[in-house]
């Protein structure tokens, strides 16, 4: 795998090209491991492995979680409270697999904000992109039929928000609401729970197969890193400049990281465990009985702002409902506004048209990322606000950035902006931050920037 | 580059969700101090044995516990009532069973792996969860950090709900009468409109609920003698109502305990392995 040249394994025992003859299992893990990585990387590019190990540990809990959940309507609730009281270590199992979705989730914007600024979605690397985007989409998908699955007040009228959405669809929209929760009169009852459940299960497993070839795509094309450059891959000597194996290197250093995010994430979940939740999923579901105000998890708020932004009395709502004949009403321009959003992100890597890859030498860019990095900040909190006052237009101003950003501000930028020159190779780049045979040893080097 | 991301993302979630989980909300709640607060608060065992009476004596009249079993009662971190204690206790209930009189089925005794009984009045919600269902702090500045301080803050709800009957605001006696009790720490009931300002804010903080003022102060006399006084045994059934909620809350900040800990030595131990690791690539040996 990978076109940086380095060495691969070579069976060396009898029995080891016995193996290597009829499955080179061991040259595959052994050439994945040993990937030459860049050697500049910083801190931001600690996030993949934290995502894998959480991958890891929501099925691990989630699996344990499996063997007392009932899904059973009348009996899900009271069985996850069972586990919470009567399982041995549930409430830890189960307070680390609901907050285990928020680590998730914060590792995956810290993932996707990175890959942003330092521009690894653009070519050879687009593949890589789209595959983290579709991963992105399917973990939203999880987490919000996990969130379903106890069967509390936010749970069920989540869910009619969210099935209502589809509903939006013009012409089929009932035909899929009906689809989605079974019911033929779009209740949300046993068949939604049944089918919900049946999914939180299979998802992360094809979420864990996306993994590998998420992995295998950027081992294909090697790591980008934060100037951009690509490793050297004429010879080996030169290639082993800029780069250094996977292990032990960039292993020892991730697991660290791992380990500080993690000493973080338990004290979180030993000390304020329901801090990310919301108090009305502790009541049980009630079909009678609507929340005052139906917020979603933190990590959907940026999308449920945009999702709301639009009303209908923005007038290019109003000029769509024209134009359409109606056809698309505001509420299905919001639901088209929400998965647009992810789809613009998803055209990143043409929708930039910046020679210069990294983020770093791009004077005018810098700007207008942390604008968006604000932007999706303010989204998040707006999201979670009423949707009266000046909130709407708040939420609009910041979903109409959101799409500048990919449509206007990102072609345009490639144009306009004169970019610094970055340095010529990763050693180089390496080097300034660490000076060869310099006297004084540089105490503060910091390749985080 | 990372420290300004993790920074602001540190802050954007604190942020975000404190105002998430603080649903807007008038009533008046008091931060009282309980034992349990804090990475190394835990259940004080006297104060829950003082709730549980509180809520044999009154509140069981009308609510329910149906995710409490009998036998909790005596577990470590919880009241710790002795066995016998906790038999002798469970026979005042009566339960349900469907097995008695050849499948018909026939109230009996209630035994230590029962549970409480539901609610007797389908208007009083089951208390078992009530700590964690209403919602607790939002400070600072609406992200709720404080929590990690202060608790949840469900047992100070319970606790000014209990405190918070206070007499009728004035305003509220010029206008229609309105069904229910005036609770300064209770938002999600009616309101008068004449307690409302021009601008349609309201005047007095609270609402009217339709459960009566349950505790007066003196209503239980305990065998200890500790005060009884309307405050105290507010903070003493609220405290009860948190450990059904959170009956293994001990034990959890234990495990926290014990989790960040290891953590942190291994975080060190990994740092300076990489440091070593990393040394002669970075020109440091």
């Amino acid at each position: 795998m990978g076109g940086i040249p380095h060495d691969h394994y070579e069976p060396k025992t009898k029995g080891e090209k016995w193996l290597h003859t009829r499955l080179p299992i061991v040259g595959l893990l052994y050439d994945t491991l040993m990937i030459p990585t860049p050697r500049n990387l910083n801190w931001m590019w600690i996030w993949g492995v934290v995502l894998v190990f959480t991958l890891v540990l929501q099925i691990v809990t989630g699996v344990v979680l499996v063997m007392h959940y009932v899904p059973q309507v009348d009996l899900a609730f009271n069985s996850v409270e069972s586990i919470m009281r009567n399982v041995n270590g549930g409430y830890m199992i189960r307070y680390l697999h609901m907050n285990g979705a928020s680590l998730f989730f914060f590792a995956v914007y810290a993932h996707i904000f990175r890959s942003l600024y330092y521009g690894s979605y653009k070519s050879p690397r687009e593949v890589t992109w789209i595959l983290g985007i579709l991963m992105y989409v399917l973990m939203m998908g999880t987490a919000f039929m996990g969130y379903v699955l106890p069967w509390g007040q936010m749970s069920l009228h989540g869910t009619a928000v969210i099935t209502g959405l589809f509903g939006a669809i013009p012409f089929i929209g009932e035909s899929v609401q009906i689809w989605l929760l079974g019911t033929p009169n779009g209740s949300i009852a046993q068949p939604a729970l049944n089918r919900f459940f049946s999914l939180h299960y299979l998802l992360p497993f094809i979420l864990l197969g996306l993994t590998i070839v998420h992995v295998w795509a950027f081992h294909t094309t090697g790591n980008s890193n934060p100037t951009g450059v690509e490793v050297r891959r004429g010879s080996k000597e030169e290639a082993e400049k800029d780069t250094l194996p996977f292990w032990p290197y960039f292993v020892i250093k991730d697991l660290f990281a791992l380990a500080v995010i993690l000493a973080v994430f338990f004290a979180v979940v030993g000390f304020m465990p329901n801090y990310l939740g919301h108090p009305d999923n502790y009541i049980p579901a009630n079909p009678l009985i609507t929340p005052t105000y139906i917020v979603p998890e933190w990590y959907f708020l940026p999308f449920y702002a945009i999702l709301r932004a639009f009303d209908q009395e923005v007038w290019l709502v109003i000029a769509v409902n024209w134009i359409t004949f109606g056809i698309i009403d505001a509420k299905f321009f919001g639901v088209l506004a929400m998965f647009g959003a992810i789809a613009v992100m998803a055209l990143a890597p043409w929708l930039d048209t910046s020679t210069v890859r990294s983020g770093r030498y791009r004077p005018m860019f810098k700007w207008w990322f942390w604008l968006f990095v604000v932007n999706f900040i303010m989204l998040t909190w707006v999201g979670a606000r009423p949707a009266e006052g000046i909130y709407p237009y708040i939420a609009l101003l910041g979903a109409t950035y959101w799409f500048a950003y990919f449509l206007v501000i990102l072609p345009l930028l490639g144009v306009i902006e004169k970019p610094a020159t970055p340095p010529a190779t990763i050693e180089d780049d390496f080097n300034a931050h660490y000076a060869p045979k310099s006297d004084e040893p540089k105490a503060v080097a910091n390749p985080a920037e | 580059m990372l420290r300004k991301i993790t920074l602001i993302a540190a802050a954007a979630l604190a942020f975000m969700t404190g105002q998430a989980i603080a649903a807007p909300t008038s009533g008046k709640i008091t931060d009282y101090d309980f034992s349990f607060e804090g990475p190394f608060g835990s259940y004080d065992q006297a104060q829950l044995q003082r709730g549980l009476q509180i809520y044999t004596q009154v509140c069981s009249a009308c609510h329910g516990l149906n995710q409490v079993a009998f036998r909790t009662l005596g577990d470590d971190g919880g009241p710790g009532l002795p066995e016998e204690q906790v038999r002798a206790y469970a026979e005042f209930y009566e339960v349900f069973d469907q097995s008695l009189l050849e499948g018909e089925g026939d109230f009996r005794p209630a035994i230590p792996t029962d549970k409480f009984p539901d609610s007797n009045l389908s208007s009083a919600p089951d208390l078992s969860l009530m700590a964690k269902a209403r919602a607790g702090f939002s400070g600072p500045y609406g992200t709720g950090i404080s929590q990690f301080v202060n608790g949840m803050g469900g047992a100070e709800y319970i606790a000014s709900l209990m405190a918070g009957y206070l007499e009728e605001p004035e305003c509220a006696l010029d206008g229609d009468p309105i069904d229910g009790f005036y609770n300064a720490a209770f938002s999600a009931g009616g309101y008068p409109d004449s307690c409302l300002d021009k601008k349609g804010k309201r005047t007095v903080p609270g609402s009217w609920i339709a459960m009566s003022q349950p505790l007066w102060g003196d209503d239980v006399e305990f065998a200890d003698g500790s005060p009884a006084d309307i405050e105290s045994v507010s903070q003493d059934v609220a405290a009860f109502l948190m450990w059904t909620a959170e009956p293994k809350l001990n034990a959890r900040k234990q495990a926290g305990l014990t989790g960040v800990l290891f953590l942190t030595v291994l975080s060190v131990l990994l740092y300076l392995t990489n440091k070593r690791l990393w040394a002669p690539h970075k020109n440091k040996e």
